[in-house]
């Protein structure tokens, strides 16, 4: 490979990796969900769309940066998320329904409702938070003046990525070192061993639905200085979020994590040398790949098997 | 007789419970005073974990009701019963199999004394159970049988009960393991606590119960000390093959 082939996979590399540090946030918030409640939220990118759309608002009339505004969209879609389950897809769950899953069919009928409020406020217009930073990047050779190769990395997308890396290393702790946390993996592992150990169960399928709501909420906020927002945007996102939860195996927080960079490296692979427009492709291939070589998810190449409970 | 019983920690009167429209317990009555070791045994399907359940909360009574300390428990919240100070060791160890050994601990110990006194109480399993000291940060899916049931049952421990059951302790354990068990059981009983237990290891259970019941499709079909219930003749025929 010559100098510049090497730069742009390099390049290539690099930023599949800052996309793929945020596809992670996105697909953690539904794998927790997927692992508390058994159900896939298909209103998952939806409610990324709502904490994009706050702030946007935030940010043109309040003048508020997009990265600060997290701090007032998670709590907001947090609040968002539990109100949602706790008024609408708790009562669905009791039910004993014709539908099997009918639940997972509310959550599609809750996206749709989001995306049209979005349309009625907010236009089906393409709007953007033009912040002053979002061309400046770090330069390879501003560092290093000898360097052979020059890279390149986006002041946004590196800022973004590093927020993406510090909630996830927050929810990490909250997961592992927190009673709560610990709570809300007892939930997904056995519901009815966490219910002996005196776990409020139905808390914590709230709680989980609100924390999965606030993470991908800021991930939205991650999303907006370096991406465009209309009110549709929300299914894609869940598609991706849907791919990353089936590669990393339902309910896996590493394995999202690991799925998430996968898929942004390979999207950015796909772009640069297949073209911008094959990049949905590959994320099927990633996915109907998945389903195929890895169907227990990534995770389950890296653990010892496992009989019986 | 119960009802005049001095110390009656566990009171279940009349208990009828169904599975949809299927009746699977029918009229229980039976307690345990504090401090004793009370067994309820009998053979796959009569119902024995079915009453455990009932007694924790998981599945409701269609009548009869459960008291705790006096206190009406029927009623009351599944995850609200540990606070109250009642254990249940389930069946088929039910751990959290993707946390570590001391992580499953952790969560016996979530509420109130228990969690304040959550590290002295773990030194105490631990010395229970000096294995699970070593593998303290081992990933409790990757123990073997025997290690995942002493997980279970330190688990159990760890929330300071008054009363703690067991269902099927020694379900899939080598004989070994199953003496281990069962002395720490008479070990926890040492300590004061007031145990329950249910078991299809019918010898080993009634020699160290001081009572036991004996279920037959639902219904409590004899009751005695474990020593009686040894020598009666419908026991040894039905459950110990002599």
């Amino acid at each position: 490979m010559t100098a510049p082939q090497v730069e742009v996979l390099l390049q290539t590399i690099l930023s599949g990796l800052l996309l793929g540090g945020l596809y992670a946030l996105i697909g953690i918030g539904m794998t927790l969900i997927m692992g508390v409640m058994k159900i896939i939220n298909l209103a998952h990118g939806e409610l990324m769309m709502v904490g994009m759309y706050i702030a946007y608002v935030l940010f043109s009339v309040f003048h508020i940066d997009p990265y600060l505004s997290i701090f007032i969209a998670a709590p907001a879609l947090f609040l968002l998320g539990i109100l949602l389950q706790k008024y609408l897809i708790n009562p669905v769950l009791k039910v004993d329904a014709i539908i099997p899953e009918n639940q997972v069919i509310l959550t599609v009928g809750i996206g749709m409702v989001l995306s049209n409020i979005a349309t009625i406020i907010f236009s089906s217009d393409y709007k953007t938070t033009p912040v002053d930073y979002a061309t400046k990047a770090w330069y390879l050779s501003d560092i290093w003046k000898a360097s052979p190769i020059e890279l390149s990395l986006s002041l946004p997308w590196s800022v973004s990525f590093s927020f993406a890396l510090m909630i996830t290393g927050a929810l990490w702790f909250f997961l592992t070192k927190t009673d709560m946390g610990k709570s809300i993996r007892a939930t997904a592992q056995d519901k009815d061993a966490a219910l002996l150990m005196g776990v409020n169960v139905e808390r914590m399928r709230v709680v989980t639905f609100g924390l999965g709501s606030a993470l991908v909420g800021s991930a939205g906020c991650l999303f907006i200085p370096i991406y465009y927002l209309y009110p549709d945007l929300g299914g894609q996102f869940t598609l991706t979020a849907f791919v990353i939860t089936i590669l990393g195996g339902l309910g896996s927080t590493v394995g999202a994590i690991v799925g998430g960079l996968i898929l942004g490296v390979f999207e950015s692979l796909t772009s640069t040398y297949a073209g911008m427009g094959w990049a949905p492709v590959g994320r099927f291939v990633i996915f109907l790949a998945a389903l195929i070589f890895v169907p227990q998810g990534i995770m389950s190449l890296f653990t010892r098997k496992r009989f019986g409970k | 007789m119960p009802d005049v019983m001095p110390n009656i920690m566990l009171d279940i009167q009349h208990l009828n419970v169904f599975y949809g429209d299927v009746q699977v317990i029918w009229d229980v009555s039976f307690s345990v005073a504090k401090g004793e070791v009370v067994a309820l045994i009998g053979a796959n399907g009569a119902g024995k974990s079915t009453i455990l359940k009932t007694i924790s909360g998981i599945i409701r009574p269609a009548g009869g009701e459960i008291f705790f300390d006096s206190q009406p428990i029927h009623t009351r919240k599944a995850y609200s019963m540990v606070e109250a100070g009642l254990a249940h060791v389930p069946e088929a160890r039910r751990l959290f199999v993707e946390m570590t050994v001391e992580e499953n601990l952790d969560m016996g110990s979530l509420k109130g004394a228990a969690r304040a006194g959550r590290s002295n109480t773990k030194e105490m399993v631990f010395d229970l159970f000096p294995r699970l000291k070593e593998r303290r940060k081992q990933i409790a899916g990757t123990l073997s049988g025997g290690e995942q049931q002493m997980v279970a049952i330190g688990r159990g421990l760890m929330s300071l009960p008054s009363l703690i059951m067991f269902d099927e302790p020694s379900l899939g354990l080598a004989p070994i393991l199953v003496r281990e068990i069962f002395n720490v059981i008479k070990k926890i009983r040492g300590e004061g606590v007031t145990v329950m237990i249910v078991e299809q290891n019918v010898k080993q259970t009634l020699a160290v119960a001081d009572r036991a019941y004996v279920l037959e499709t639902g219904k409590i079909v004899l009751e005695g000390t474990g020593e009686a219930l040894l020598d009666d003749e419908h026991v040894r025929k039905a459950y110990l093959g002599v």
